[in-house]
């Protein structure tokens, strides 16, 4: 279907990189708390907690810019493999925490753990498609694969379905703030309903 | 609305963890090694002190899991003086020759308050080492006089949910009061107590003031805070975390690395404070390092399934 806006401002390079600062920050200000908040006796936690959420909050941002795209008259798609690439990246560095503070380095405890435990397996599967994703990002592989390419990235929604389960699951009691998560993506699925009616 | 503030303690006023313990060990030098040592009881004695790194005062009072100040570790040092702890009374009823509604006083001031070290292991997988004040819960029973039908002892936390916001807004779904319970034997033991101070100060209102028991050898959540009331009886009592996820959480609760929460492994935990460069994560003991003196308890019984 044709866009509503015939001719799309693209982003200027100088606010590429400016986005790429703004995605970097959550880490910077993870790694800085942990090493500067004394008061919180437990950073290893705080880290891998906030490197999950952060990994949602920038999957939900990969999901936006297809929407953004059509309403808004900026071309954003090609922040797109952007956006994917930083989840999967916040996506295996909350990964790396978890094994380090977690499970000290213990690799035959790690492997145990994500196939053992219900919401890791949950998590692990979203993981293994992002990163699927991840590897097949590139133009070659797009040419490669051709119409099966986009057959393959739709594995972003199952993949987002999956996260927002992981971290509902994980809450001690109740679902925590994973319900509103999930509100955002069944309005961004809504969003795309719409575009094919 | 007024915000509140946590009182500024000045960090002239608490004691540093090196201070307190040579304090403690003059102390010892002299002959006041605490109750316990003074009635003898030799089989507890090296449990009531664990020679483990005490946490950091600031650390076991801004660190805590008590939902009715909200769910957040640092809400119920926020939310403390949404507590109210004067006036306060609890009741001792059901299977006691004697039972009673006792203000605070009435119950602590009979009893020698005696120092406990002890490792506090909660239930996801973290834990601190806390030197806490209190009394044995045995001597309080006894005062009423338990009859041959008191099997267990139910406690009952606060309810107030006009000012508690854990209980206002409910986000954490869990029925409220937040009960507890123990075996009679389990309440009876030595290391069971119930503690009105930390630090060798007054509990603070996020620690569970004014009232709170202690059992060491279990998982943080069954160490029920701010009790209003106390009752023995012959069938075993509900507990919160059980009523809510039978699954997950048993009526024994006892620290068991070798039985796994069904999301996350018991086998380690992380001793805190932790930092970026130095996780702490040691090895989880059983029954939390006080097997020598409370695996009698459960002799013959099967731990993994009452877990």
């Amino acid at each position: 279907m044709a866009d509503v806006f015939r001719k799309k401002l693209t982003i200027p390079a100088w606010l590429r990189w400016v986005i790429h600062v703004l995605l970097c920050l959550p880490f910077c200000w993870l790694i800085a708390k942990g090493v500067l908040n004394t008061l919180d006796p437990d950073p290893g936690k705080t880290l891998v907690h906030g490197l999950g959420l952060w990994a949602l909050r920038f999957l939900l941002l990969t999901l936006a810019i297809t929407p953004l795209n059509r309403f808004t008259p900026i071309q954003w798609l090609p922040l797109r493999r952007t956006l994917g690439l930083y989840t999967l990246t916040y996506a295996l560095l909350h990964l790396s925490a978890y094994t380090f503070f977690y499970l000290g380095l213990d690799f035959s405890t790690l492997a145990r753990e994500l196939v053992k435990r219900p919401y890791i397996v949950v998590g692990t599967t979203a993981l293994l498609m992002l990163i699927a994703l991840g590897v097949t990002s590139t133009k070659g592989w797009q040419r490669r694969l051709g119409r099966r390419w986009k057959k393959l990235h739709r594995l972003v929604y199952p993949a987002a379905v999956l996260v927002v389960i992981h971290f509902a699951w994980q809450v001690k009691s109740g679902l925590g703030h994973a319900p509103w998560y999930a509100l955002v993506f069944v309005l961004l699925m809504l969003l795309r309903v719409k575009k094919s009616m | 609305m007024k915000r509140f503030t946590p009182p500024m303690i000045p960090s002239s006023a608490i004691t540093p963890e090196t201070i307190y313990r040579e304090r403690r060990a003059l102390l010892k030098t002299m002959g006041f090694a605490g109750l316990s040592s003074l009635l003898g009881d030799a089989w507890i004695s090296d449990a009531v002190a664990a020679s483990d790194a005490l946490t950091p005062y600031e650390h076991v009072t801004g660190y805590n899991n008590f939902y009715e100040l909200g769910l957040d570790k640092t809400d119920p040092a926020a939310n403390a003086s949404q507590l109210k702890t004067a006036p306060w009374s609890v009741v001792i009823e059901g299977e006691v020759a004697k039972p009673g509604v006792l203000t605070l006083e009435d119950i602590v001031k009979p009893h020698a308050q005696e120092e406990r070290i002890y490792r506090l292991r909660c239930v996801e997988a973290w834990s601190m080492v806390i030197p806490w004040t209190g009394f044995a819960l045995k001597d309080l029973l006894a005062r009423f006089e338990p009859t041959s039908k008191a099997k267990y002892v139910a406690f009952e936390s606060i309810y107030d949910p006009e000012n508690l916001p854990g209980q206002k807004n409910n986000s954490s779904g869990l029925h409220w009061p937040y009960v507890e319970g123990l075996r009679m034997d389990e309440a009876m033991h030595p290391l069971t107590i119930l503690a009105t101070g930390l630090y060798g100060k007054t509990l603070p209102n996020q620690n569970g003031a004014p009232l709170r028991l202690v059992v060491p050898w279990k998982y943080g959540f069954k160490s029920i805070k701010s009790i209003v009331k106390i009752r023995l009886q012959e069938e075993q009592p509900k507990t919160t975390w059980n009523v809510s996820s039978p699954r997950e959480y048993g009526f024994y609760a006892n620290v068991n690395p070798d039985v796994d929460h069904p999301r996350w492994s018991q086998a380690t935990e992380r001793r805190l404070p932790s930092s970026l460069l130095k996780p702490n994560r040691i090895p989880t003991q059983m029954f939390n390092g006080y097997a020598e003196q409370v695996a009698a308890l459960y002799k013959g019984m099967d731990l993994r399934v009452n877990i």
